[in-house]
């Protein structure tokens, strides 16, 4: 299944998701797996909300990951975000980093982007200041203590407010922003940090037609740069950008595939679609 | 125009700086003529009382700037900062006993009160307070290294919002028990007083006095400054990100427990900085300073001021404390009600404090 979604990556990008390992620093993609899980379970006073699951994400990949309420997909962010530690299982960045180790600034420095299920950005901040907090930089304290925009990091914080169509509000105060808005900004803040893999928990929850369907041509032009990992609700969406999904119940992989073979899938409608 | 200078002049707009140069001439140059050069008979006159008065609630000031700083703009309320303030003070009261010399009652080498109980030397953490140099980098210090170590445990579990303000309001009352004991070594619940001179300059004298005037008032500026400097870098912009959103700070790459720690941590130095310049003024440090009330103040101080202002929170220093001042003097049974009052108002019509009020009366004339 791995195999077609590396297909549909165009050779370019292959090559542009190389050349940013060495930015990076030591993520190692050598194999072309990004993300690598291996029967990963976390329990919660006994409830399982990751029962031996196993993931692998390639580099450049856009996935889709789907399941009822409780199915585990929250928590498998969670785990691989460092805000969660697995019970047990393995939970590998590229060859080399063990997820499981690093705290939630190391993961994210490392280059996994989290996107969440209600829009978190900095309210109270400037669109502009919540987009060059996010920026990829030294983010130690002292540096941050004189640090000073460079006009290339100005420039970079200008494409992106284009990007995410938010130029106009640019010194406007994020907490008056439309939900919509908060959700491109926080995905703006995301692609800030330059990560490699970014996942994201229900983008287009709360977004009208028009919006979806910018955010949909939006996934579709980042695959191949970054991987995605994409939890939403929306079917419609899914059937838009999908091209590998991925479908969790009670915290275990029940089927993956394209999405016409995932559908027709008998566990699934049973679990899922068929409701 | 220089980096140094450039960054300077960016901290405040026109207006700003034209305020700060009219209370840095007031306090370097007004106050000081009026009080050493103008007779005693003038109307224009400024006793040592008023003198004190106002140098002892820039130390308050400062110390509201400082609380500010982690309160205003990280989010993390202490009521346990008037243990860091004391313990700049006793620091410096140490140096100070010692220069008392043999001038004493017990004309002895050493301090009255370790006479009064019979000790024949001076206990191991006494040794140096002879120096000024050795004082001042335990004002800095002490205060710093506790709060370092606190803090580190405290942000690194973790602990947040009225918990954490719980453990600080415990840790100021355990230093007050312990300070107040005897056999600590710190004057038990007398402290330190009777001090005759700093620096080989005798203390009381009006010079002494508007020159430890000055000084505070420096310090106040400088804090300001560095204040409003931290708060307008991108370090500050990631504190106020913390205090609204810290998940996403981590999830951005920021370590929040090493941003917390350095406010922290400067905060009580700060604190231990006031406190210094507090006790050759005041005259006395003794373990009240540590009680659990005296902590709270400083709160309702910067409530009153307005939260994630800095020069708000001065300007509450200066008001809750002029009014404490008044009050004492005038209806002594009164001043806690006032105060207790004064906390409900605030927070019911007030919630930006003063500098937030006063931001909506211009918007209200300029509409």
């Amino acid at each position: 299944m791995n195999g077609v979604a590396l297909h549909t990556g165009s050779g370019l990008a292959a090559g542009e998701a190389a050349l940013g390992r060495v930015a990076s620093g030591g993520l190692d993609t050598a194999h072309g797996v990004v993300l690598y899980l291996e029967d990963i379970s976390v329990s919660f006073d006994g409830f399982k909300a990751l029962d031996r699951l196993s993931l692998a994400i390639d580099v450049g990949e856009l996935r889709c990951v789907i399941g009822p309420n409780g199915a585990g997909k929250t928590t498998m962010m969670d785990v691989i975000t460092g805000k969660t530690r697995p019970d047990a299982g393995k939970a590998f960045f590229g060859q080399t980093i063990d997820l499981a180790r690093m705290s939630e600034a190391e993961i994210a420095q490392a280059g996994i982007g989290r996107k969440f299920q209600k829009p978190t950005i900095f309210e109270r901040h400037t669109v502009f200041e919540n987009l060059e907090l996010a920026m990829k930089a030294d983010k130690r304290v002292r540096s941050t203590l004189f640090a000073r925009l460079a006009s290339a990091e100005r420039d970079r914080i200008a494409d992106m407010l284009e990007r995410i169509r938010l130029t106009d509000a640019a010194d406007r105060t994020a907490g008056l922003l439309s939900h919509g808005q908060k959700q491109w900004l926080e995905i703006g803040m995301l692609l800030m940090q330059e990560p490699r893999l970014l996942l994201l928990d229900e983008p287009v929850a709360g977004m009208s037609d028009e919006e979806t369907e910018r955010t949909a041509e939006l996934f579709l032009s980042l695959a191949g740069k970054h991987s995605l990992v994409v939890v939403e609700h929306d079917m419609q969406f899914i059937a838009r950008i999908a091209r590998t999904v991925t479908v969790l119940h009670e915290g275990a992989v029940i089927a993956e595939g394209p999405m016409g073979e995932v559908q027709n899938d008998r566990r699934v409608i049973e679990v899922y679609l068929g409701r | 125009m220089g980096p140094i200078s450039a960054t300077f002049s960016r901290l405040y707009g026109p207006r700003g700086w034209l305020v700060l140069g009219a209370v840095g001439a007031a306090l370097f140059i007004v106050i000081p003529v009026f009080a050493l050069a103008v007779p005693p008979g003038s109307a224009f006159h400024v006793s040592q009382y008023w003198v004190t008065l106002i140098g002892k609630i820039m130390c308050y000031a400062i110390v509201a700037l400082a609380m500010d700083l982690i309160w205003g703009y990280a989010g993390i309320l202490s009521l346990g900062h008037g243990l860091f303030f004391a313990l700049g003070g006793y620091a410096m009261g140490m140096h100070l006993m010692r220069q008392i010399g043999r001038e004493g009652q017990y004309q002895a080498d050493l301090p009255d009160f370790m006479v009064f109980l019979d000790w024949k030397e001076l206990p191991w953490h006494w040794s140096g307070s002879d120096q000024f140099w050795w004082a001042m980098l335990l004002v800095v210090a002490v205060p710093g290294l506790l709060a370092y170590v606190f803090g580190y445990f405290a942000f690194r579990s973790r602990v947040k919002g009225v918990y954490f303000s719980i453990i600080t309001q415990a840790l100021t009352f355990a230093a007050m028990l312990l300070f107040f004991r005897n056999e600590t070594g710190f004057g038990g619940n007398n402290g330190f007083t009777d001090f005759k001179r700093i620096l080989g300059f005798p203390i009381a004298t009006p010079e002494t006095r508007v020159a430890l005037f000055a000084i505070t008032g420096a310090m106040l500026i400088g804090t300001l400054l560095l204040g409003r400097y931290l708060v307008t870098s991108r370090f500050g912009r990631v504190l106020a990100a913390i205090r609204d959103a810290e998940q996403r700070v981590m999830f951005c790459g920021y370590n929040p427990v090493h941003y917390k720690l350095a406010v922290w941590t400067a905060s009580a130095v700060l604190c231990g900085i006031a406190g210094a310049l507090y006790v050759p003024q005041v005259g006395i440090i003794n373990p009240s300073e540590m009680s659990p009330a005296n902590s709270i103040e400083i709160a309702i101080w910067v409530a009153v001021g307005g939260r994630g202002t800095l020069a708000g929170a001065a300007v509450g220093a200066g008001l809750v404390n002029g009014a404490k001042s008044f009050f004492t003097q005038a209806f002594p049974e009164y001043w806690l009600f006032f105060l207790g009052l004064l906390f409900i108002l605030v927070t019911l019509f007030m919630p930006n404090g003063v500098v937030g009020l006063a931001d909506r009366l211009r918007g209200a004339r300029r509409a």
